[in-house]
């Protein structure tokens, strides 16, 4: 699998990242180069193995549904470039 | 038959609709934190670290909203998964401040179920789900505060929602509202979600697409923003057109995702094409999977309430009612037991269904009043039905003394007694009456023997007259026919 210039420049908005034309010409081959290398790992039969996504042994840890969290506004827009009145303010995103 | 078909310019056009039901769980704290869920709090108070997505936070998946689901994929009727996988679903939002909504994708908790929803004109029709999953919601905007800003409030952020997706088997309006009705009703009876789509906590994405019948599925448009029925409604009428209109003109449908405006009554589209759905889906590396046993499953399964459905069949087996009464009273939960508990004090299960339905719940719904506060209870009801029953009022004098009930919240047996409204059934005292107008209205009793049989009519209303309604009628009629022959 190789990726094209255009590729990047997709992703990259997907991902809200502003490249320039520079950039993006490093990028691709960057980027093909590391799909490249876990690309090998296709050489692997894997054929009867089942796919394997984590590899902890433990099962899902659960909580109860009860509550001992949140009410700490302060700490939740501490970091806000802007808010007002409790909420967070933020450029006009109307559709 | 609710199948319609839509006359374009070149012939019938045939709708093709799925829709994506999103329902808030009902739970105390969110999907994967200990904040709560709880409506109308102040912006940002329900919120914690982990639903604000500050680094480093883990989400921890709450049990109780798992049991929630499993019971839904029971009562859906559908395939609960013992092997689910959380997985990222990629975009960006201001009120997704993870940047991500961790959701479901290949491997949900429940997949393929059934149910049966019922059409206007009483007939049901069987819609396939094709599967449920559980995912987060997001945040909530609010652009209309101040003049050059959006104000972000991320109490609903993390909330637990499942999300219902329907086969694209409905093919109408009415097929759609049937179904969310449907789907509404079974949520409420299993206590999973509140299914208040005011509040925000039941919402609907339509998918739709037409075809000429018999040709394969068209390209289909999904509709968001859609908030009630109504709204449902009206935006398959609008969107339904406007393809056909497309199509007609030579023009192709574009697949994107619009927006219901129920200010213009008209979608228009959302997002920009190239960027639709590309959600780039991978399992969520803080998640492992989830893993479900046969005996929790099995657990979950034996504190099923029963469904709907059910209970509509048997209301028209236990108590022979037609397939509209049992759907009306079956509808809430509390007005089927309300009822039950009316037949049990009552006895005579079809006139205590005219009396719930017809008098008691019209009588409500004028006063603007909830089952749960009516003046009148449910032994008290069945109380006055069963003095109906049993002869000694009749259903007439039996709506007054309904009307006194839900002003005084008296007993039917106080208000008969205390306004002495027993219906007379002695005989003697009914004949005694009827004499009494024989010999009052000579005329019409030699109109009547002379052949016009329509002022039988005027006797009886001229000895329950008398009796002040309270005359048995039957054994009036029965006496006036010997009398005046």
């Amino acid at each position: 699998m190789s990726l094209t210039r255009d590729d990047v420049k997709k992703v990259a908005r997907l991902s809200r990242l502003r490249m320039d034309d520079q950039q993006l010409d490093e990028l691709a081959p960057k980027l093909n180069g590391i799909l490249g290398f876990i690309e090998q790992l296709s050489e692997v039969d894997t054929d009867n193995v089942e796919p394997l996504s984590n590899v902890a042994r433990s099962t899902l840890p659960l909580r109860d549904d009860v509550i001992n969290d949140g009410e700490c506004r302060d700490a939740v827009l501490a970091n806000a470039p802007e808010s007002e009145e409790g909420f967070f303010a933020v450029p006009k995103v109307v559709e | 038959m609710t199948h319609a078909l839509i006359k374009g310019e070149t012939g019938e056009w045939e709708m093709v609709i799925g829709l994506e039901v999103h329902a808030q769980v009902i739970a105390n704290s969110k999907l994967f934190s200990g904040a709560s869920i709880e409506f109308g709090a102040a912006p940002n108070t329900h919120v914690s670290l982990v639903d604000a997505a500050m680094p480093g936070m883990l989400p921890v998946l709450n049990q109780h909203v798992v049991e929630q689901g499993i019971k839904t994929g029971l009562g859906l009727k559908a395939q609960v998964n013992k092997y689910s996988v959380f997985a990222r679903k990629n975009y960006f939002y201001p009120d997704l401040p993870q940047g991500y909504q961790i959701s479901q994708s290949d491997h949900p908790i429940v997949g393929e179920g059934i149910i049966e929803v019922d059409l206007p004109d009483g007939s049901t029709k069987e819609i396939g789900i094709t599967r449920m999953h559980l995912e987060q919601d997001a945040g909530k905007s609010v652009h209309d505060m101040h003049p050059s800003k959006s104000y972000v409030d991320l109490n609903r952020s993390g909330s637990a929602l499942m999300e219902i997706v329907s086969e694209p088997d409905i093919r109408s309006a009415d097929e759609a509202a049937a179904y969310v009705n449907k789907i509404r009703m079974i949520l409420r009876y299993l206590g999973t979600c509140d299914g208040n789509m005011d509040e925000g906590s039941m919402r609907a994405d339509v998918n739709i697409s037409v075809r000429k019948p018999g040709d394969e599925y068209g390209t289909r448009a999904e509709i968001k923003n859609v908030n009630s029925i109504k709204a449902m409604t009206q935006a398959i009428g609008f969107e339904v057109n406007r393809q056909i209109d497309i199509i007609e003109d030579g023009g192709e449908v574009d697949q994107e995702t619009r927006l219901w405006d129920p200010v213009k009554l008209e979608t228009r589209a959302l997002r920009s094409k190239e960027d639709a759905h590309d959600y780039r889906y991978f399992p969520d590396p803080d998640l492992l999977p989830l893993e479900l046993t046969d005996e929790l499953i099995e657990r979950i399964k034996a504190t099923l309430p029963e469904l709907p459905d059910e209970k509509k069949h048997r209301f028209m087996n236990e108590f022979s009612l037609n397939a509209y009464d049992a759907s009306v009273l079956i509808a809430e939960q509390n007005r089927a037991a309300f009822y039950e508990t009316v037949v049990k004090t009552a006895g005579d299960a079809k006139l205590s269904a005219n009396w719930v339905i017809n008098e008691l719940l019209g009588a409500l719904n004028k006063a603007g009043k909830d089952l749960d506060d009516s003046p009148v209870i449910a032994e008290q009801l069945g109380q006055l039905v069963a003095r109906i029953v049993d002869n000694t009022i009749s259903g007439k004098i039996a709506k007054d003394v309904f009307a006194d009930m839900m002003e005084s919240g008296k007993d039917a047996d106080l208000i008969i007694d205390e306004k002495g409204l027993k219906q007379v059934t002695d005989t003697g005292a009914i004949e005694a009456i009827i004499d009494e107008v024989i010999v009052n209205n000579p005329d019409n009793v030699a109109a009547y023997r002379g052949g016009k049989d329509k002022l039988f009519g005027f006797f009886v209303g001229q000895v329950m007259k008398a009796s002040q309604g309270k005359a048995n009628p039957t054994i009036v009629n029965e006496l006036l026919k010997n009398k005046l022959s």
